[in-house]
């Protein structure tokens, strides 16, 4: 195993390809299918499967959307209102953000990290399988009509045993646990995808800032998550076994679930965004054609961000009531965000300034989300102040706020991803035309659905109301969002249209059709399930672009290089990789990665029957319990590595 | 600059209804916090714009700086470019620092000088406590004579500040009248406190803010804000017992009201109805609305609410009870004439 400044001429090339592209092979057929473990196709179902949830949520806010139109509108009744606005949030926060991200993450971290899989690839099918578990949960019960109505944060003692009956909160409750579950594993195995297994030399100060950005997100995931699991535990104990932990009737206490849910919530929200805040600077960097100004400072705020996120919580409860010293607190933690978010603004903006800028869509997805994210970011601003949060929590300024932030901050960014990685991913390119008119169909809709909001909600509209009167002058502005609604709803189909068409008629793209400066870029498009014939080795910050570490690297003086820096020595005939120290990315050891299994499929159906069944019958968990310990038996039987004769 | 259009033409035409406004105060708090707003919005709106510029700005440079395919930068010129840069950044962010202090400042200040309304004199206290989908109010008092209990209307004098004692008979609700003040949760097995005044006489209208249920969407009541000697005849008014029916088409009517199953939730003063599951009614004739402000207060919409409550708002608490064609209408009377 050594590092090789030039490419090697290995003498029987072609066989050794051969044996890598058989040892990474997936299985055939139905049984192949479930048991594929490889990081490509992992994290496309999440995506795929992430971009249904989306679909279904997007329908959902239509529904929303009409019934609001005007004045004592009858399209919806208060039941059906409740449940789609319920599944809207649910679908789109548990459902849809999170998983997209880390499906993003899950597909491009180990190829810009530049090695060949995730460090523990059974555990990330487990995953996925858990995942989608919980979206057929979920949808089990809407098409059941047993979708939660009780809102995406399920206070007690509404969402409690005696004002809420039935399943509906017991299947939203226990869908959180698979999503937490799932998340936990995705966080692990980036975790330890990004300390151990990056390409030699890729030493802290090197790693891309998406990279950088999924570390924190992956740590915010393990400190967040079991709070939400306290949380659900609370309130699914509580209305399964009579707990009565959040339960006031019965001397439990409701604002604690507020606490821990929150302590949860919010970091939630920059679990979502932080990965999009990755995006734009790989897109800004790649397409400004220039190295980001201020790398320290954007890996500091990354990590600022990710601590600071855990401080605010109680600012979505500032109306509970708070002594003064404590509004203050939460105030001036709150606004604190807006200083990390703000120096990660600025350095896009110097970078743009001082790039050479090729508009594309994926740019323009960035221009896009700097103005819809300033915006929300300000409105934030708003939100920590005590007195002014009185006057608008839960009204539809709220509601527009965090539209903003999470589509403006959030959305527009993975599109600007996708437009940026599908070429990658496919090997064919997108319709830029059609991207562009993509693009302004879902920024003027989407100003025009959520900027009237905040003149409603400081005119007095609540949010979760089905309807409202026509005297209260809500009308116009209601209208104005629902057609707006509309319009990013076209904006979404031209999306997908233009998804399925370059799927097959766009232009070619080859390895690296924006000249774009990290590995994944070194990798064939769409990448071979190994990713790299021979690792590579990360020479710089910009390891595509030549140039001197002491200057800032830019196109201008680098093109991308045939010749690139190397690792040889593994062994092809098995999943081998290279495992770095945690600083300085030196090589350490070989690592042989685990094969196809059908194992973490059979685990998630194991685990699935004890969480869905403990919904209704509590004994499940110990029968659930025993059966998973026996996947889990099969899962970790010993047995012998994969190895081919060449 | 369509959509700012848009906004200011809906901006003007949302003025004309303003009984449910946080910008359109009528107290001392709900002004202070307006007046906040618009320090936050012209502030933040200069941000903005500056920061929309100078990336429009980014968007001509950066053309132009790919259009230039300049040579070659030396070392030198780039390294004191990036320094210069990262300076810019560094100083703008410092610059956020110090406009997101002032904002601090402003807004603890402000939220410090609402709290201390309270601190002077001894306030009216009134006891709000919210029920799926209504709202009882009592005006507590040492002397039991004068505690007045009604539900989803209430009458304050202006310029007496009122402390709002906030409870809850089922789940979470949210006190908010965005004219007067801004929202305080009502969370069961708890108290929660918020000092109110108006200043200004006038009707504002206030609705639950927190998520509640089914019909979260008609939980609305009225704040009726008149000078002092206005409200004390309210007052006086209100503590009376109801009228004795005048005609007998109103004794029919009473009679009617408290032979059917109404009197199981539904109080009124002065006869033997002395349900507490539904609002009081004893001065029922004097609401402006009828359901938590569902409907105007007409015969007609209380015959449609008695016969069938469930078709106007569906999921509320109130009992569907078969009332004979015949006895109704003397039973709207009845219950109309107890202004």
């Amino acid at each position: 195993m050594a590092t090789q400044d030039v490419s090697p001429h290995i003498p029987n090339e072609h066989a050794e390809l051969s044996l890598l592209d058989r040892v990474w092979q997936n299985g055939r057929g139905i049984f192949g299918w479930l048991s594929v473990t490889t990081h490509h196709a992992i994290g496309m179902r999440y995506i795929v499967t992430a971009f249904v949830m989306l679909l279904l949520g997007g329908i959902e806010a239509l529904l929303v959307r009409i019934q609001l139109a005007h004045s004592n509108n009858t399209f919806l009744g208060p039941d059906r209102y409740n449940e789609i606005f319920t599944t809207h949030g649910t679908t789109m926060m548990f459902l849809f953000a999170v998983p997209v991200m880390e499906g993003m993450a899950i597909y491009l971290v180990p190829m810009m990290c530049g090695t060949r899989n995730v460090a523990f690839p059974r555990l990330n099918a487990f995953g996925y399988w858990l995942y989608l578990g919980g979206c057929l949960f979920l949808y089990w019960g809407v098409f059941t009509n047993a979708a939660p109505d009780m809102g995406w944060f399920a206070y007690p003692p509404l969402s409690g045993p005696q004002f809420t009956p039935g399943k509906r909160t017991d299947i939203w409750a226990q869908m959180i646990t698979f999503t937490e579950v799932s998340a936990l594993c995705v966080a692990t195995e980036l975790i330890a995808t990004i300390f151990k297994m990056r390409a030699p030399r890729m030493s802290l100060n090197r790693i891309p800032l998406f990279v950088w950005s999924i570390l924190v997100q992956s740590f915010m995931t393990i400190f967040a998550m079991p709070a939400i699991v306290i949380a659900s535990s609370y309130l699914l104990s509580d209305r399964t076994v009579a707990t009565h932990f959040v339960n006031p009737a019965e001397g439990g206490d409701p604002i604690l679930y507020q606490h821990v849910f929150w302590f949860f919530g919010h970091p939630e929200v920059y679990i979502i965004f932080i990965p999009a805040l990755g995006f734009v600077s790989a897109i800004v960097t790649a397409h400004s054609r220039r190295a980001i100004v201020g790398y320290p400072a954007m890996v500091l705020s990354l990590i600022a961000n990710g601590f600071i996120a855990f401080g605010l919580w109680v600012h979505h409860m500032f109306a509970t009531g708070l002594p003064q010293i404590g509004e203050a607190y939460f105030t001036a933690s709150s606004m604190m965000i807006a200083v990390t978010s703000g120096i990660q603004i600025f350095c896009w903006l110097a970078t743009l300034w001082s790039g050479k800028v090729r508009l594309t869509t994926a740019l323009h997805f960035v221009y896009g989300f700097l103005v819809i994210f300033v915006l929300g970011g300000l409105t934030g601003v708003v939100l920590a102040s005590v007195p002014l949060d009185l006057q608008v929590h839960d009204t539809f300024f709220v509601v527009a706020h965090f539209h903003y932030v999470l589509i403006g901050g959030a959305l527009f960014p993975l599109f600007g991803a996708l437009y940026h990685w599908y070429p990658k991913m496919t090997g064919r390119m997108m319709s830029e035309r059609l991207g562009k008119i993509n693009f302004w169909f879902l920024f003027i809709g989407f100003n025009l659905t959520f900027f009237p909001m905040h003149i409603l909600g400081l005119h007095g509209m609540p949010r979760r109301v089905y309807t409202y009167g026509p005297e209260m002058g809500w009308d116009n502005l209601n209208l104005l969002a629902t057609i707006g609604a509309f319009i990013i709803a076209i904006g979404g189909i031209l999306f997908l249209v233009n998804v399925f068409w370059s799927r097959r008629h766009g232009r070619i793209a080859g390895n690296n059709p924006w000249e774009a400066d990290s590995l994944e870029w070194a990798a064939a498009s769409p990448p071979k399930n190994y990713n790299f014939e021979f690792l590579p080795v990360a020479t710089s910050r910009y390891p595509l672009w030549v140039a001197p570490e002491s200057e800032p690297a830019s196109l201008s003086k680098a093109k991308t290089q045939p010749d690139r820096a190397v690792v040889t020595g593994l062994r092809n005939d098995r999943r081998e990789v290279l495992v770095t120290t945690l600083m300085d990315a030196e090589p350490h050891h070989r690592y042989v990665l685990p094969g196809s299994s059908i194992w973490p499929f059979i685990t998630a159906i194991c685990v699935s029957i004890g969480f869905i069944g403990s919904v209704f019958n509590p004994w499940y968990i110990i029968s659930g319990s025993i059966i998973s310990g026996l996947a889990l038996l099969g899962w970790f039987w010993p047995r012998k590595l994969l190895e081919l004769e060449p | 600059m369509k959509r700012l259009w848009f906004a200011l033409a809906a901006l003007a035409y949302s003025a004309a209804a303003q009984q449910q406004s946080a910008l359109n105060p009528a107290g001392p708090q709900s002004g202070r916090i307006a007046g906040l707003w618009w320090f936050f919005f012209y502030l933040l709106g200069a941000i903005f714009i500056i920061v929309m510029l100078i990336m429009l700005r980014t968007l001509m440079r950066g053309h132009r700086n790919a259009e230039e395919n300049q040579p070659l930068e030396n070392h030198e010129r780039a390294q004191t470019r990036e320094t210069r840069l990262r300076s810019i950044v560094t100083v703008s962010s410092v610059v956020t620092v110090v406009l997101l202090f002032i904002l601090l400042v402003a807004s603890i200040s402000i939220g410090k000088a609402n709290a201390d309304l309270g601190a002077s004199g001894k306030p009216m206290i009134i006891q709000v406590i919210g029920n799926q989908w209504w709202w009882q109010f009592s005006y507590l008092n040492d002397d039991p004579s004068q505690v007045l209990t009604t539900a989803n209307e209430i009458h304050i004098p202006i310029g007496k500040t009122v402390l709002i004692q906030g409870q809850s008979n089922d789940v979470i609700h949210s006190f908010w009248v965005p004219n007067l003040h801004g929202k305080r949760d009502l969370i069961p097995s708890r108290v929660t406190t918020e000092y109110i005044r108006a200043d200004r006489p006038g009707i504002y209208r206030g609705q639950c803010a927190e998520f509640c249920g089914l019909q979260h969407a008609h939980m609305a009541f009225y704040i009726v804000a008149e000078p002092e000697d206005k409200f004390k005849a309210w007052m006086q008014a209100q503590l009376q017992p109801a009228v004795a029916p005048a005609t007998p088409a109103l004794a029919q009517g009473q009679q009617n009201f408290l032979n059917y199953a109404c009197v199981y939730c539904h109080q009124i003063r002065g006869t033997t109805a002395s349900g507490t599951n539904g609002p009081d009614l004893t001065h029922f004739g004097s609401r402006r609305t009828i359901a938590a402000g569902t409907l105007p207060n007409t015969p007609g919409n209380l015959g449609g609410w008695i016969v069938n409550p469930q078709s106007i708002k569906p999921g509320n608490h109130m009992a569907t009870i078969a009332v004979k064609p015949d006895d109704l209408q003397p039973m709207i009377q009845y219950l109309e004439s107890l202004k």
